[in-house]
This record gives C-alpha cells, sequence and structure tokens, in this order.
C-alpha cells in the first residue's frame, strides 16, 4: 500500500502533476489517474490470478489494452514483463521445494525462447486493429480451453520416453495433502517440444506469458504432476526473458505502464495466496474465466471497429 | 525457505540463489528509480506529464515522436528519470542468463553433457534477443 500512497501522494502534491495537467485526448482524466488506475487494477488481478492458476500476462494484456489509453505495443510489452516478474518472484521458492524442475524445464525453455522471438517480433509489425481482433480470438480459445480442459493431480505414466530418459527429467515432490512423496516420470517429450513452440510463438506475439498452456501441456501431454507442472511453467516463464528483450529493445516497454503494473500485480499475488486458503479456487476461476470472457470479447470488438 | 537436498538437486539450488538475488535486486532498483522519476529528483527525457500525449502512438512512433533512444541506447541516457527505470528492467530480463550461467559448472562436473548444450545455446539465444542484433 506504501507504493500506491506514494504514487498519490506525488500526484497530488507536485505542481507538474495537478489536475490543470494536460489531459489525455480521449478521456477526460487527468494524465496521473492512468497509472493509478493501473496499480489498483493489476493490484486486483495479481489477487485474482494466483488462485485461479493463471499468470498476471493473460489478465493484463486484454483489460488493460482494452480499457486503457495505450498502444498495445507497450500493453503487450507490459504485459511480458507483469509475467516475468511474477515467475521470477515465485520461481526460486518453488525450485527448492521440488515443486519446479530444471531439468523439465530446461529443453522446453529453449524452444521457447527461441519461438518467443518470432512471436515478438511479428506481434510487432502487426496492424493494431489485426491484433486487437486476433487477440480477441486467443483470448477466448483460453476460456474455452479454462472451462474444458481436464486436470490429473499425478497422471500415471508407465513409462518414460527415450529423451526424457536421456536427459533424466523425473523427479520427486512431497504432496503435503496426502503427506506423502510422490516420485514423477514423463512421457511424449518430442511432441511436447512441438507444442511449446507453437505456444513461445504465441506468448511472445500477445504478451500473455503462457501459464494458461504450460500448466494443461505439462500435465495432460507429458504427465507431470499438477503441482510440479504449475511450479515448472512458472519456471518457464521466468527463464524466457527473449521477448521481453526485444520489447525493451524496440522501446516498447514505458516504465510508467510497467513498473505500477508490475507492483501492483506482486503486491496482489501476496494477498492472492493468502486468500487461497480461505476461499475456494474454483469460485475464483469463475470469476477470471468470466474476466476473461468479457475482456476478449471487448478486445475482439475493438479490433473488428464495433466497439472502440 | 529452507534448502531441501530430498527435493532439490545442488544445481537447482544454485540456480534458485541466484535467481532470488537477482530478483531482489531488480525488484528494490525499479521502486528507487520510478520514486525518482515520479518525484522529479531526476529529470526525465520525455516529462512526466507529457507521456500522455504520445503513449497511444505505436512503440516506433513514440521513439521517433519523443526521441528515446531504442536498443541500448539509452545507457547514454541512464541519469534521466524515466530511462533510469530501465536499469531494474533490464536486471529482470537478465536475471535467468545469469542464474544459468552459475549452474554450468556443476553441469559439467557432473558430466551432464546434453544439459550443458542445451543451457548454453539457451544463454545464447537470451543474449541474441538482449544484443538487439535481430533489429
Amino acid at each position: 500500500m506504501l507504493f500506491s500512497l506514494l504514487l498519490l501522494a506525488v500526484c497530488a502534491n507536485v505542481p507538474a502533476f495537478a489536475a490543470t495537467g494536460p489531459v489525455h485526448a480521449a478521456s477526460a482524466l487527468p494524465w496521473w489517474a492512468w497509472p493509478l488506475m493501473l496499480f489498483v487494477v493489476c493490484f486486483f488481478l495479481g489477487i485474482v490470478a494466483v488462485p485461479a492458476g493463471v499468470g498476471g500476462g493473460v489478465l493484463f494484456v486484454p483489460i488493460v489494452g482494452g480499457f486503457f489509453p495505450f498502444h498495445l505495443d507497450f500493453v503487450r510489452g507490459g504485459g511480458l514483463m507483469v509475467a516475468l516478474a511474477s515467475a521470477l518472484a515465485a520461481s526460486p521458492g518453488l525450485l527448492r521445494l521440488g515443486l519446479a524442475s530444471l531439468r523439465l524445464a530446461l529443453p522446453l525453455s529453449l524452444l521457447v525462447a527461441i519461438s518467443q522471438i518470432i512471436g515478438a517480433m511479428i506481434g510487432l509489425i502487426l496492424p493494431a486493429a489485426l491484433a486487437q481482433t486476433s487477440l480477441g480470438i486467443i483470448i477466448l480459445g483460453i476460456v474455452v480451453l479454462m472451462l474444458t480442459a481436464k486436470k490429473a493431480d499425478v497422471p500415471s505414466i508407465q513409462k518414460a520416453d527415450p529423451l526424457s530418459a536421456a536427459l533424466r527429467i523425473n523427479g520427486i515432490f512431497h504432496d503435503t495433502a496426502h503427506n506423502q512423496d510422490i516420485e514423477w516420470i514423463v512421457h511424449r517429450t518430442p511432441m511436447a517440444l512441438l507444442v511449446f513452440v507453437f505456444i513461445g510463438v504465441l506468448a511472445g506475439m500477445f504478451g500473455l506469458g503462457a501459464g494458461w498452456a504450460n500448466v494443461p501441456s505439462l500435465n495432460l501431454l507429458m504427465g507431470v504432476p499438477l503441482k510440479v507442472a504449475a511450479g515448472s511453467s512458472s519456471l518457464i516463464l521466468s527463464m524466457t526473458s527473449s521477448a521481453a528483450w526485444v520489447y525493451i529493445n524496440e522501446g516498447a516497454i514505458l516504465p510508467i505502464i510497467v513498473v505500477p503494473s508490475v507492483i501492483g500485480m506482486m503486491m496482489g499475488a501476496m494477498i492472492g495466496v493468502r486468500l487461497l486458503r480461505v476461499v475456494k479456487a474454483s469460485v475464483i476461476r469463475k470469476m477470471v474465466i468470466a474476466m476473461l470472457l468479457f475482456a476478449g470479447l471487448r478486445a475482439l470488438l475493438k479490433g473488428l471497429g464495433i466497439w472502440m | 525457505m529452507p534448502e531441501n537436498i530430498k527435493y532439490s538437486s545442488p544445481e537447482q539450488l544454485r540456480y534458485a540463489r541466484i535467481m532470488s538475488i537477482g530478483v531482489k535486486i531488480g525488484f528494490s532498483l525499479l521502486v528507487i528509480s520510478f520514486t525518482l522519476y515520479m518525484t522529479g529528483v531526476l529529470k526525465p527525457l520525455v516529462p512526466v506529464d507529457q507521456v500522455s500525449h504520445y503513449w497511444s502512438l505505436s512503440a516506433a512512433e513514440y521513439a521517433k515522436a519523443t526521441g528515446t533512444p531504442t536498443g541500448w541506447g539509452w545507457v547514454k541516457d541512464v541519469v534521466k528519470g524515466d530511462i533510469f527505470n530501465y536499469v531494474g528492467i533490464v536486471v529482470l530480463a537478465a536475471v535467468s542468463i545469469v542464474s544459468s550461467l552459475a549452474v554450468l559448472p556443476l553441469f559439467a562436473r557432473q558430466g551432464e553433457r546434453a544439459l550443458l548444450i542445451i543451457s548454453i545455446l539457451l544463454i545464447l539465444v537470451l543474449l541474441v534477443s538482449a544484443s538487439n542484433i535481430l533489429h
């Protein structure tokens, strides 16, 4: 909360920041209201993102892109930084607990990093309307995926595939719910590598992060236990900053957008972790699906010029 | 959080340790630089009350209209309030490169040739994307 107070105090007291300052052409709001609102919105997104099991980026891009006056280039750049920062904050703890696997993440991250560069370069040359329309379609696709994807807490794998066996992709973690150690192996690694190339292109193109696709791919395709899949997804996000570098180098990272977003999301996520203990994750998940549905429709209609 | 060798390998623990340090440095820099930017202690390249005139432009148009450097050009203007924020952003983006570098000696010592090569390739890909060669 200190950060929001600082932002508010600065905006209210510094003469150049007073309400008499420049007003955005498309709204009656003074300029400083936007980063302040961005901080507040990201704080709430951070609260629901953790219990819903999605990264911040997938909520950030359609919502901020749909309702804030920033160009989609800056929104996607912000989305990538939000996703990266959230993943970076979570990954060290997950690695220490064995809930994220470096051996599993490394080969997948290599392909994601390469494909993200391609996606980011495509994304930055796409016309804004086409990018908005495509974003809307992708977000609505994610809604369908979230509604229909099944989950397997600990999939039963009979035999590891030769590639994962050669790379010794396996592990052990402690399941606190059942108070037992669970050993895991994976299968279908070559197919998963192909899927992750596709995920990387989409993530780079739209600045979405990729937790929404990583977790089902790791869990349902490779047979990684759900908790390790969620942790390793976060690790893959934190290891693949290649798209963020492309956006930084192209000047698509605006500090006035990125910093309030990252800090708001991080503070919200701290609350979200606590919320997870008292609120049913399924309730939050339904709320997030509703938010994504609304934001996806907004992006689609904005891109088509129907709802500007 | 206690380190647990039962559930984590030595390279995983080292990766986590380096990443954790990098994240703390990056976040601290972000908060400090943004405070200096918002309070006007460091004069920005683009006045903070003028950014809203340009943020609806594309990234390329914004850079052209405001004279904001692209690529690594920001380094020469790092004392400007808005540009100084890039230090924390770049630290966060570089954390995975440093963490991957830190585990290379462990993979080499254990004879994990495949993971060693994959890690080196990942570092190279991230360095290429950071270098702006692809621009």
